[in-house]
């Protein structure tokens, strides 16, 4: 079998926004992801905001390639169908020294060049959010921060990508890269692909992968970061994504609306050993739950719908770990911690521009076909609401889960789509089926059989074989 | 879009609002329209495969599917119409809602509507139990859809979080799903199955399977990546924990009812209960819109419901031949450890009631209480009770609430 001319390793937001990028031009690329579906890592448990980078340490890669995917995502996020809205942020002081520290933190968003940051006073504040608890002294507006899906993101870069004629590996963990006449051999219990450069863009593992190029210089901890996903008759509570003063180590907790309609309290910021220990505990969710208390206690009334844990890939070191080594056709895109949704199209950018400096000839392709996504949000009409739609296919007009109005045509279609979903997890990912209020006391006999039956039938066209 | 007129609205055709329907058609009340979300009408008792239903309305022992089916076809023959697969999405005016379908979307208008979109169980997220989020965690609910609808495996080795009547019936289902039951869970100091349910109790679980019965223990972890490998028990009054390898946890009970419709309404939502507040009547905060079975409270068996569909008919039909609503209400309290009182309103000098009773539970054990109702310092009513638990509605009389006068809420309390 040929090389690839590119092999990506890792299948997260930022790897698949790397293989969407390469697809752009003439080369041949795999995308290698060690799960059964792509972005079901660090990129499907996270807080899933939009960031402007007004709060990035000035001058960090971090905080320039944010800028820069902030402005590429403007354009990308609306024409692909992807689920946000432009909320804005108000960060909140609720003591004196908080309330000395908001200064700073207008002139850093400023010289980081969101200059549409301001100052509030308490009285605007409480104008913006009346609901939360009444002991805020005074605010800070960032208009630009928003709220996305953080499922749809890394699904429309992988369809995009496989739709230009990348491959597509799941469940294949890389083991094993060895060089073999200017040729990566890359393998594990999935198979071997051969490729002639490699991107690492492995997220929690980006240190082990970094490592069999023969590389020992970071070192990344996984920080779990736990979340409470409230009842979608909460959200009027909130308006704005509500942010903490942040510290050296964290954001800190927020409070913030989904782009699905809930609201949600998180994260914790945890340093943990197991890269896989995606599991909530009981001291992160009471302080989780003390933390919500203490800034909008209303919402503390209403139900839970769900509660989750996300790892970052956090490392020693503040900024990003990306290293391009030409000599070996190695391009290291590492400790990606908190902000690869946002950073995504800027990374990407970026490692195609390193790329092309270490000798992979870019010729861009005459067509590029772009993907329009299914709509999952709240903002806008999904199927269910849409006459056209159901006379077009009844299927859309037939409600499967009910808390988050999921039609059959919606999963019908998701398992056609260009990578389809391997697993129920998959599915709901795609379709949001399961993850409403009642988290499948209702739908979700009802799921597995339709995802059973359905599965069978379809054959999956943009899916790679193991040849 | 298409619009479509008729007397009566009834958003979910379980035994409550099957019954209201029949009712209503039988009383030559009008068009009687009823819309179900689900593939097949009929509600919970459709996945019951237990017999014990009916007994209270229809003077007869069902099995759940035999029920639901008895009750569409009674609300058929009496020319009700029933559609299926149809979500009402959306009010859309006073008494005006948008419906999905595979046939469209409609809109439609009724000159009264009856809410009866019953409760589900809390899932483990709404429980806040930590750990994993691996397959194999149920509610009843769930459990019955993929045992009983779908004739599915489940495990082969279950833990049943909770130990009221629905815990017990989870045995059955858990059985024939091919599922052996490790043990049985509760927070409490025992089960809260009472007279007289507990020959079902012993046969389910001791007599019949041996199923040991963990008192005062919660489920305070989960593990397992992919599928459930173990839960940790913890006792809630000593701390400590255990792990308990199973592949199943069923977590029972905890039931919330189905309020979403109701609060985007804008009803008025009782704080115990969490329905929607109704008075003697059956009526909503909102002209025309009325409330029965299981979303006023959480579950009750099928035919408890029913009969509070019946009576939601008689106020129906007096509503669409006078109309009114009730300008002044008074509001009824339940103070700890009383958990909820139904109804949540009263009209002054009026003793109409579902059922004719007050409804009520507890949040605890209660050995010898006195459960007294004032108004503003006057004495309404009192009873005694040698013993009252939690997870089982209790009820009394209400003949004495014609005494109720206009202003001061009405407290009940228990000493």
């Amino acid at each position: 079998m040929e090389p690839y001319d590119l092999a990506v390793v890792g299948g997260g937001v930022v790897g698949c926004a790397v293989a969407r990028e390469a697809s752009k031009y003439e080369l041949s690329c795999a995308l290698l992801e060690a799960k059964a579906d792509v972005g079901a890592g660090t990129s499907k448990a996270n807080t899933a905001i939009w960031h402007t980078g007004f709060d990035a340490k000035t001058g960090t890669l971090e905080q320039r390639l944010l800028a820069r995917s902030y402005m590429l995502l403007l354009d990308y996020v609306p024409d692909r169908g992807i689920p946000h809205e432009k909320t804005g942020a108000v960060l909140i002081a609720w003591n004196e020294d908080q309330l000395a520290s908001l200064e700073g933190i207008v002139e850093k968003a400023h010289a980081n060049g969101v200059a549409d940051v301001r100052l509030l006073s308490v009285e605007e504040v409480y104008e913006l959010e009346p609901h939360v608890n009444r002991d805020a002294l005074g605010g800070v507006m960032v208009p630009g921060e928003s709220i996305i899906c953080p499922f749809t993101v890394p699904l429309s870069y992988a369809y995009e990508a496989v739709m230009n004629g990348a491959r597509l590996y799941r469940e294949f963990p890389v083991g094993k890269i060895e060089e073999d006449g200017g040729v990566h051999v890359l393998s594990g219990p999935g198979g071997e692909v051969k490729a002639r450069f490699v991107v690492n863009a492995a997220g929690l593992n980006s240190d082990v992968i970094d490592g069999m190029f023969g590389f020992d210089r970071f070192h990344v901890t996984p920080r779990r970061g736990e979340l409470i996903v409230f009842d979608k008759l909460s959200r009027p509570l909130v308006n704005h994504v509500l942010l903490p003063v942040p510290t050296e180590r964290t954001k800190g907790v927020l409070v913030s609306p989904t782009v699905f309609g809930n609201i949600m309290v998180g994260p914790t910021a945890e340093d943990l050993e197991d890269k896989e220990a995606t599991c909530t505990s009981k001291a992160g969710l009471e302080y989780l739950w003390a933390k919500g208390e203490a800034i909008v206690s209303k919402l503390m009334k209403e139900e839970v719908t769900c509660t989750y844990a996300g790892l970052r890939a956090a490392t020693e070191f503040k900024d990003y770990q990306v290293f391009s080594h030409p000599e070996k056709r190695y391009l290291c895109l590492g400790g990606i911690r908190s902000t690869g949704l946002s950073a995504s199209l800027g990374i990407a950018e970026y490692a195609m521009e390193l790329l092309a400096e270490a000798g992979l000839s870019l010729e861009e392709k005459k067509e590029f076909r772009k993907v329009r996504m299914p709509y999952i949000g709240q903002k806008e009409k999904r199927p269910y609401q849409s006459e056209e739609k159901i006379r077009e296919d009844p299927d859309f007009g037939r409600v499967v889960c009910h808390c988050e109005r999921v039609t059959l045509g919606e999963i019908r279609r998701a398992l056609r789509s260009p990578v389809p979903p391997g697993t129920l997890e998959g599915l709901k990912r795609r379709t949001r089926c399961m993850q409403g209020r009642c988290q499948g006391f209702y739908c979700s006999a009802d799921v597995a059989h339709v995802f059973q039956t359905e599965a069978q039938k379809e054959d999956h066209p943009g899916e790679a074989s193991h040849e | 879009m298409n619009e479509r007129k008729t007397d009566v609205l009834v958003v979910g055709a379980g035994p409550a609002g099957l019954s209201c329907a029949l009712e209503l058609a039988r009383a030559g009340a009008g068009e009687i329209l009823v819309l179900d979300r689900e593939k097949k009408p009929g509600g919970v008792p459709r996945l019951c495969k237990h017999q014990g239903f009916g007994i209270r309305d229809l003077h007869r022992v069902y099995s759940g599917p035999g029920y639901a089916e008895t009750l569409l076809k009674k609300a058929l023959a009496a020319g009700v119409q029933v559609l299926a697969e149809t979500t009402v999405t959306e009010w859309a005016g006073e008494k005006r809602v948008f419906v999905t379908s595979p046939r469209g979307i409609e809109a439609v208008s009724a000159r009264a509507i009856l809410l009866a979109t019953g409760c589900r169980e809390r899932p483990r997220s709404a429980r806040l139990i930590p750990g994993y989020r691996p397959q194999g965690i149920f509610n009843t609910g769930s459990l019955q859809d993929f045992v009983h609808g779908y004739g599915k495996k489940v495990g082969t080795r279950a833990v049943i979080a909770g130990a009221e009547l629905v815990s017990y019936s989870a045995i059955h289902t858990l059985e024939k799903g091919g599922c052996r039951v490790l043990l049985m869970a509760t927070e409490f100091e025992r089960d809260q199955v009472y007279f007289p349910y507990t020959p079902y109790k012993w046969w389910s679980a001791r007599l019949h399977l041996g199923i040991p019965l963990v008192t005062n223990t919660r489920i305070s972890n989960i593990f397992g990546k992919d599928r459930l490998s173990a839960v940790e028990l913890e006792n809630v009054k000593t701390g400590e924990t255990r792990r308990v390898d199973c592949d199943t946890l069923v977590l029972t009970g905890d039931w919330i009812p189905d309020h979403e419709f109701s609060r985007l309404g804008g009803l008025e939502i009782d704080q115990g209960t969490l329905g929607p507040a109704v008075d003697g009547f059956l009526r909503t905060s909102r002209e025309g819109v009325f409330a029965a079975g299981n979303l006023l409270r959480g579950a009750e068996p099928g035919d408890a419901a029913a009969l509070e569909g019946r009576h939601a008919a008689s106020s129906i039909a007096a509503y669409l031949e006078k109309g009114g609503w009730p300008k002044e209400r008074v509001k009824v309290l339940a103070r700890d450890p009383l958990l909820w009182v139904l109804p949540n309103f009263l009209e002054p000098g009026s003793h109409v009631l579902p059922r004719g009773r007050f409804l009520f539970r507890v949040k605890e054990f209660v050995r010898g209480g006195r459960l007294s109702v004032t108004q503003g310092g006057k004495a309404l009513f009192e009873k005694r009770f040698s013993f009252l638990g939690p997870n089982d509605s209790r009820s009394v009389g209400g003949s004495w609430a014609r005494d109720v006068r206009p202003g001061e809420a009405v407290s009940f309390s228990l000493e």
